[in-house]
């Protein structure tokens, strides 16, 4: 059986965490025992003082620790004292439902606060409660606040509805945030989302501006549907890195239609390849 | 490069921004203040604080600007004693915050009874968690607000070398050295302290624990006076390592005290920061001499600040 992903991040910070894991641990005690709320936001001030900022290191035994305790979840580029706030909050018994701490905690945040409480959102009690305080992090204007939520997180996958889940990849274009690091991108895809994708090819390509070569992963499986084969094609005819990822997406469409687009065009097709290695360095930029 | 030590960025735009990095100010300390009329409710007040720790600090970075702030209720709203009580129970929360580098701007507007009340409050605070502290002296009955700000200060037991006493003028500045603490200089037109008036207390005073600050907010105030302040000392003769003291290194040692501010944080800043709150300064990306761009012509030409 594995362990729960709150132990492993617990059992990470205390061997990293040297002459002060006594104090944490200490402290964690303490709030896991009832301590008042007050101490809670005392262990939350001190973390990074204490623990000091340093990235978590983590073997890939330990990711893989990770995944296996919650599929999707990808603690890479946590830093200590984010995992050791969000230790903290998970293992305080208040009196007080879980999205009212959290709320109250949130108010309060500064930014690095901010990154570590969305982080921790798949592993929180009553994740459902959470949706209104998930909303006001997505309203951020504060890049790393938002990837805290949509970057290396299951929580998207597990618990947004289709509404803000499309919103989430359309706010994510807008403020230039890698798609390629949402965890269930290709199994949270839909066609509504495909629609909203292709106006927004329309809408900057009437505006003279680029776009990001990761729309048409999401818009390739509703190729036909959403009738998006004209734009398919001036994709695959396009800069390098546009017709490599749109003769991807294109490649996994089964349909006629799509297969003769992609046939047409080789040069595009013979650049899949060399696009994927490509997105397997987009996900190494990671978020707290 | 210089630190301008009381910017309330809060209240500027973006072209100012830019004019600053590109005058080469590396870092600003904004402290909470009062936003030109009254807050009324203890919830809009907890809003503010929470944007001049969060949204502004990542605000500035987008233009190559470290951003900290001091935390602290001022001295207007602290006459209003519903308001007062309710801000001070969030303000121990706020203090323990990233980037917070002092309690401040705190001290006496009026010197009324619930004005001293809350100053003495907050020092025992900053006490409490080893912070410095920036005062604000008042703008009427200067002389003997200053003085009795510094007597509270030593009575509560704070030590004046964690202390910066802000908008001193000729008259304040003796007695605010000669008593150990640190003496701010606000450049800021008609009101305060001008850029030639400066200069003279720079040959007079020296460098010892002088800083200059700015203090703009919404009113007519000018975010590169440090910049300029710098510039026409220069030109006057005051001696690099002088300059450089009252408009960067003062303010680094004394706010430094804090913890929550080093030269590294602009010189080499961690990943995480460059990713999440700071995209970089580029003056030192670039190798650019600094340069006054003020985004109004009604600034452009002119050093002196009156």
């Amino acid at each position: 059986m594995s362990e729960k992903p709150i132990d492993l991040l617990h059992h990470w910070i205390l061997r990293q965490a040297k002459e002060q894991s006594a104090w944490f641990e200490e402290r964690v005690n303490a709030l896991a025992e009832g301590a008042p709320e007050r101490e809670l936001h005392m262990v939350m001030g001190l973390a990074p003082r204490l623990l000091g900022k340093a990235e978590l290191a983590l073997s890939i035994e330990d990711l893989s620790q990770a995944n296996g305790a919650l599929e999707g979840w990808q603690p890479e580029g946590l830093s200590i004292d984010g995992a050791a706030r969000i230790v903290a909050l998970t293992m305080y018994r208040g009196e007080r439902p879980f999205a009212e701490i959290f709320k109250d905690l949130r108010r309060t945040a500064d930014a690095r606060e901010l990154v570590a409480l969305y982080r921790g959102l798949p592993l929180y009690p009553e994740p459902e409660s959470l949706a209104f305080e998930v909303g006001e992090g997505l309203r951020s204007n504060m890049l790393g606040v938002f990837e805290a939520i949509t970057q290396h997180n299951p929580y998207p996958r597990l618990h947004f509805d289709e509404h803000r889940w499309n919103h989430m990849i359309l706010k994510a274009l807008f403020v230039n945030s890698s798609l390629a690091n949402i965890v269930g991108l290709d199994e949270r895809n839909n066609p509504e989302l495909a629609r909203q994708l292709l106006d927004h090819v329309h809408e900057r390509w009437a505006a003279g501006r680029g776009i990001s070569p990761e729309v048409w992963r999401c818009i390739g499986p509703y190729a036909v549907e959403v009738g998006a084969l004209d734009e398919f094609e001036k994709a695959l005819t396009g800069e390098p890195r546009e017709q490599a990822a749109a003769a991807g997406a294109l490649a996994r469409n089964p349909s006629p239609q799509a297969r003769s687009l992609l046939a047409a065009h080789p040069a595009a097709a013979a650049k899949i390849a060399e696009h994927q290695v490509e997105q397997a360095n987009i996900s190494r930029n990671e978020v707290v | 490069m210089f630190i301008d030590p009381h910017a309330h960025m809060i209240s500027r735009t973006t072209d100012d921004y830019e004019a600053m990095a590109a005058a080469g100010i590396v870092a600003v300390i904004e402290p909470a203040f009062w936003l030109g009329q009254p807050r009324t409710f203890v919830g809009t007040y907890v809003d503010y604080l929470s944007t001049i720790i969060g949204f502004e600090r990542f605000r500035a970075g987008q233009f190559g600007i470290r951003h900290y702030c001091t935390v602290g209720l001022n001295s207007k709203e602290a006459n209003n004693e519903e308001l007062a009580e309710g801000v001070m129970e969030w303000l121990p929360r706020f203090a323990l915050k990233e980037g917070v580098v002092a309690i401040g701007e705190i001290g006496y507007d009026e010197q009324t009874p619930l004005e001293d009340k809350y100053f003495r409050a907050q020092l025992a605070l900053a006490k409490e968690l080893q912070l410095p502290v920036m005062v604000h002296t008042p703008h009427r009955d200067k002389k003997q607000g200053t003085s009795r700000s510094m007597d509270v200060c030593e009575e509560m037991g704070i030590d004046p070398s964690w202390v910066v006493i802000d908008h001193n003028n000729e008259e304040t500045v003796q007695e605010t050295l000669d008593r150990g603490f640190w003496a701010g200089f606000s450049i800021y037109p008609s009101t305060k302290m001008g850029t030639v008036r400066m200069v003279e207390l720079l040959k007079q005073y020296g460098s010892e624990r002088i800083i200059v600050d700015s203090a703009c907010d919404w009113g007519i105030s000018d975010p590169l006076a440090v910049a300029k302040t710098a510039m026409l000392a220069l030109k006057n003769g005051i001696p690099a390592e002088t300059v450089r003291k009252v408009t960067y290194a003062n303010t680094l040692e004394v706010y430094g005290k804090s913890g929550q501010i080093q030269e590294s944080d602009w010189l080499n800043p961690p990943e995480i920061d460059q990713r999440t709150l700071y995209e970089g300064n580029s003056i030192l990306r670039g190798g650019r001499e600094p340069r006054i761009e003020a985004p109004g012509s009604r600034k452009r030409d002119s050093l002196i600040i009156e």
